[in-house]
């Protein structure tokens, strides 16, 4: 069959030119402060993030000791209700979130051809507002205990009444400080993809990742806002004495679950959608194939979003809402298993017929693909409402959501953190350590998260820090402590050891030689023409794209052929793989005018943007307002002035 | 690249492993008191029928997901000499297809489930018996469960109340009114139906009927506080005579007849107790805070279904609450030895 490519440019390679001696110092802890790159930003983000992971999962473990047997005495009940009320913000909020923007910023700009992102100091406020507002929340420890409301943080448990220490008032203070962060990045992103794509990149050229950020973007701004409300409501309700959700005042605490829903589902798809981008990268790239249903992929990621601002109320199946409100939920949360099906579909259809490579992306990827349709399939059962009224609040749901966001979104981030390691780092992991570690986590997760839909079924409620030994949850072969929470246990322990082998070889990586190839695994998207890692400027020359997967495409063109030409023999490494036909009509001689003057730049004459301070000095001012709200409202007046100041100082300061 | 075999033999031992855990649970239901698929009641029954529908399907995408994955990974696994593959972009077709596909199995779960959904929340059923549903209101506390059965009055004209122990008839709908009066808990007994929230300011339903005598387990299924986990209870259906026995017994007031159990009816008030306890037939046990005791010494358990109602336990329940279950609202009042005797007679008479 013929293959149909872009017209080649009969110019030189689209790549940075590899001398960038004159460029100015760049070194030191003060340069990380006061950076504006986006590729450190993501580095800040991704390192960030993953000590937060690192916490989340220590709190996970303690979760797990005390849970092994009947009548556990790890940690005490309240101590128990901290660690998974922190254990979920932190996941989610510090981990995932982050963890998924550290790749939009190093990534994408460099995906579309760009320079950086378009607001390249609001991009390092937002990292600084993240980082602040992470350890803002972790700071309750030190004051009140952690928060221990549950992730969820319903009302009216949340509210003064019965929670009347400032656990909960760092938890929402601090989740207010991190959606700012969100806001601020998510606007970028946007703006970035929407206006700063290299040319001839059209959105159904863009690279899927870059499709799943900026649809990401979209539902953060959408979503945020609702649990703002929700959560100056409860601000209010708990510092100035409204009654928005204290029901013996006439308060109605399913206003809350209402607001947090219609924040908290696409919050599901803002956990879960850049995953799936990174693994939509993997895929084609060691099936050696495009990936397959490009258009449909798109538009199913289009649809999710779309449809997942529709679904919130299947969160609260069991809160009476009638037969009506139900069914239609119920309709519309299957409803989005159609477009997530046509993805899953789609991966396969990309494997289908490749030559597929079992590198370790490339196991986290189908790892995630085969995963996530088991979550996706007790997702679909939790649609069905009178199971959902079995299911709802009890460890079948924390089974699903974890295959959704640890087999779902780990898995993918693992992935794209495993894929993208040699461009960032410069150097390649341990291909075998890589390996033996996804299968410890891999092995560790199902251990985990599998029995769990067991103990679901068996009733077992969640968010429980004890169970007796006459439940029906442990006793086989008449020994009490021996049951599905003790096998549990064990694979959490084994998910620890994956994670230990991981660490140690991204530490064996780092000391090692910076030699990785600008292009190690044969990719088909940008970044990969460049040098690993690549320099600060990213492109000397604004790459010039005629097609999707446009390196892959550039990799392959044959090299004799004429500028006229409307078809030509593909080979690769002397083998004739195929016949060519170009689809694209021939560039204009201003087009060759352009493109010769733009390689004789000059790198070392490049113009970079200057580093600012003002970015960090702004994000803690309004972790100071946050703080104030507990501390005494001085400190919030003198947090919002030096704010003001900030700001200002930033608006007048030169861009360079 | 190497590893391609041995990949595949790992997921295909994870398979294995998920189809000998699959038949742990087919086959593992026999003493699990919470279980939700052994349903007793026409409700349960009803949730069990679309759950059988549902399991089978979902088995059924599982294999066939799950398979053509394996298959397609060791189908095109690369093997050397590979050359690159054919570089298809899609097929319109097959997209339309497996766009159709999934959403005409959805169609086959979605409408049994919203026909369901009507069966189970619009109205309750006639009752088996002819009788009207029996009505109960329940009421989620931090961590216990009260029962009001306006049906059976006291002779003060108050409701015949108990806590954590719901006793039913058989045969007879059973129409339970759910409130709380504080934050929001979930009432779950699993082989009578599914849960539904005990919310302050909304009035949620559950109705059903009972098939058979016998004793079944429930639990709070939404975190409420720090002993969520222990807010556990019992629902012990009875067959209509029995019922009717009971509800006789209950609306009377029980006395203290023996010396020690008048002594702990003293206690009960020196100690405090009463300022949170309600007892029929004891003037000054007059509390609401607590669970309402007038025939305590006729339930099985203690403390929200945590305990078995032994002497010893009450014993321990009383000389410190807080270890038990800490966190509790019951503090501890440090009771002395004596009277922690008398309180234990005392309650235990009241049958």
């Amino acid at each position: 069959m013929a293959v149909t490519l872009p017209r080649p440019a009969p110019a030189a390679p689209v790549q940075a030119a590899p001398e960038y001696g004159a460029l100015p110092a760049y070194r030191g802890i003060v340069s990380w402060l006061t950076t504006i790159d986006h590729k450190r930003i993501g580095i800040l983000y991704g390192s960030t993030a993953f000590i937060f992971f690192l916490l989340g999962g220590i709190e996970a473990l303690m979760i797990r000791m005390q849970l092994a047997t009947p009548n556990g005495t790890f940690v005490s009940p309240d101590a128990y209700n901290q660690l998974f009320t922190m254990h979920g913000t932190t996941m989610i909020f510090l981990f995932v979130m982050p963890m998924s923007v550290a790749f939009f910023n190093y990534i994408v700009p460099l995906q579309i051809g760009a320079p950086d992102v378009a607001f390249p100091r609001l991009n390092a406020f937002s990292y600084w507002t993240f980082l602040f507002g992470g350890i803002f929340i972790n700071l309750s420890y030190f004051v009140d205990g952690m928060p221990d409301g549950g992730w969820f943080g319903y009302a009216p448990l949340s509210s003064i009444q019965y929670s009347p220490s400032h656990r909960l008032d760092f938890w929402m203070l601090g989740l207010q400080i991190l959606g700012v962060a969100s806001l601020a990045g998510a606007f970028n992103f946007m703006v970035t993809i929407i206006n700063l794509r290299a040319p001839g990149m059209s959105l159904m050229r863009m690279p899927i990742f870059t499709w799943n950020t900026l649809i990401t973007s979209f539902l953060l701004v959408f979503a945020f806002p609702a649990i703002t409300v929700a959560l100056l409501l409860l601000m209010f309700d708990r510092m100035f004495g409204t009654n928005f959700y204290y029901a013996p005042n006439g308060g109605d605490p399913l206003l809350w679950q209402h607001l947090f829903w219609i924040f908290g589902h696409p919050e599901v798809y803002i956990l879960i959608l850049p995953a799936m981008g990174m693994v939509s990268e993997i895929l084609p790239v060691f099936s050696r194939k495009p990936l397959f249903g490009y258009p449909f992929v798109v538009y199913a990621t289009v649809a999710i979003g779309f449809i997942g601002f529709g679904v919130w109320s299947h969160h609260m199946f069991t809160t009476g809402l009638g037969p009506i409100a139900n069914s239609f939920f119920a309709a519309s949360t299957m409803l989005i298993a159609v477009p997530t099906g046509v993805k899953i579909f789609n991966w396969m259809g990309t494997m289908w017929g490749g030559s597929i490579r079992f590198t370790t992306p490339m196991l986290y990827a189908i790892g995630f693909v085969s995963m996530f349709t088991i979550g996706g399939l007790s997702g679909v059962m939790h649609a069905v409402v009178p199971i959902d009224m079995h299911h709802q609040d009890s460890y079948f749901v924390v089974a699903h959501f974890h295959y959704v966001l640890f087999g779902g979104a780990f898995f993918g981030l693992m992935g794209g953190l495993s894929f993208w390691w040699p461009k960032v780092t410069g150097t390649m992991l341990d291909e075998k350590l890589g390996k033996i570690a996804f299968w410890f986590t891999f092995t560790g997760f199902n251990l985990t998260f599998g029995p769990m839909h067991f103990l679901g079924v068996d009733g077992m409620p969640r968010r429980v820090y004890t169970y007796g030994i006459n439940q029906g949850w442990t006793g086989w072969f008449g020994l009490n402590w021996l049951g599905w929470n003790f096998v549990i246990t064990i694979g959490a322990i084994t998910i620890m050891i994956g994670t230990l082998i991981f660490m140690y070889t991204a530490f064996k990586a780092l000391r090692g030689p910076k030699d990785a190839p600008n292009d190690p695994w044969d990719a088909a998207t940008l970044e990969w023409s460049l040098p690993s890692p690549p320099p600060v400027y990213n492109f000397a020359v604004a790459p010039v794209v005629r097609s999707r997967d446009a390196y892959w495409a550039w990799k392959r063109r044959p090299q004799a052929v004429e500028a006229g030409d409307t078809e030509a023999t593909l080979t690769v490494a002397g083998h004739t793989v195929g016949h060519v036909e170009f689809e694209e009509e021939q560039p204009s001689e201003e087009y060759f005018a352009q493109e010769r003057n733009a390689y004789h730049i000059n790198p070392s004459s490049m113009h970079m943007p200057n580093p600012s301070f003002f970015p960090i000095i702004a994000a803690f001012g309004l972790t100071l307002m946050g703080a104030g709200m507990i501390f005494g409202y001085a400190l919030t007046v003198a947090g919002f002035l030096y704010l003001i100041v900030a700001i200002g100082g930033w608006a007048l300061e030169s861009t360079g | 690249m190497p590893f391609p075999r041995a990949s595949g033999i790992g997921r295909k031992l994870v398979l294995l492993g998920l189809g000998v855990a699959l038949l742990a649970l087919l086959s593992g239901c026999a003493n699990v008191p919470h279980s939700t698929v052994m349903p007793k009641t026409d409700a349960a029954r009803k949730i069990q029928d679309l759950y059988v529908l549902v399991f089978w399907l979902a088995a059924f995408v599982f294999v066939g997901t799950q398979g053509g994955l394996l298959y397609v990974l060791w189908r095109y696994r690369a093997r050397p000499g590979h050359e690159l593959p054919e570089q298809t972009h899609g097929n319109t077709t097959l997209e339309i297809g497996w766009t159709i596909a999934p959403a005409v199995i959805l169609v086959f779960m979605a409408v049994p489930t919203i026909q369901t959904i009507f069966a189970l929340e619009s109205a309750p059923p006639p009752s088996p018996d002819g009788n009207p549903p029996l009505v109960i209101e329940v009421i989620g506390k931090q961590w216990w469960w009260e029962f009001k059965y306006p049906e059976s009055r006291l002779a003060s004209g108050q409701p015949l109340t108990t806590a954590n122990e719901l006793v039913i008839p058989t045969g007879r709908t059973v129409y339970l009114s759910i409130s709380s009066d504080n934050v929001i808990h979930s009432f779950w007994v699993q082989q009578l139906t599914g849960k539904i929230d005990a919310m302050p300011n909304h009035e949620t339903r559950l109705w059903f009927t009972a098939e058979e005598p016998g004793q079944y387990f429930g639990q709070c299924a939404e975190y409420c506080g720090i002993q969520h986990a222990q807010m556990r209870m019992n629902v012990i259906a009875m067959t209509p005579t029995d019922y009717q026995a009971w509800v006789a017994r209950s609306t009377k007031p029980a006395e203290a007849v023996t010396d020690i159990a008048k002594e702990g009816q003293e206690a009960f008030g020196t100690n405090g107790c009463a300022g949170c306890h309600a007892i029929e037939g004891n003037p000054t046990a007059v509390g609401k805070t607590g669970p309402d005791l007038s025939h305590f010494g006729s339930r099985t358990t203690l403390a929200a279904g945590i305990l078995q109602n032994t002497p010893e336990n009450l014993a321990a329940w009383i000389e410190n609450p807080q270890t038990i279950k800490p966190g509790n609202i019951m503090q501890n009042l440090h009771v002395r030895p004596r009277d922690v005797e008398a309180l234990v007679a005392y309650l235990h008479s009241l049958k």
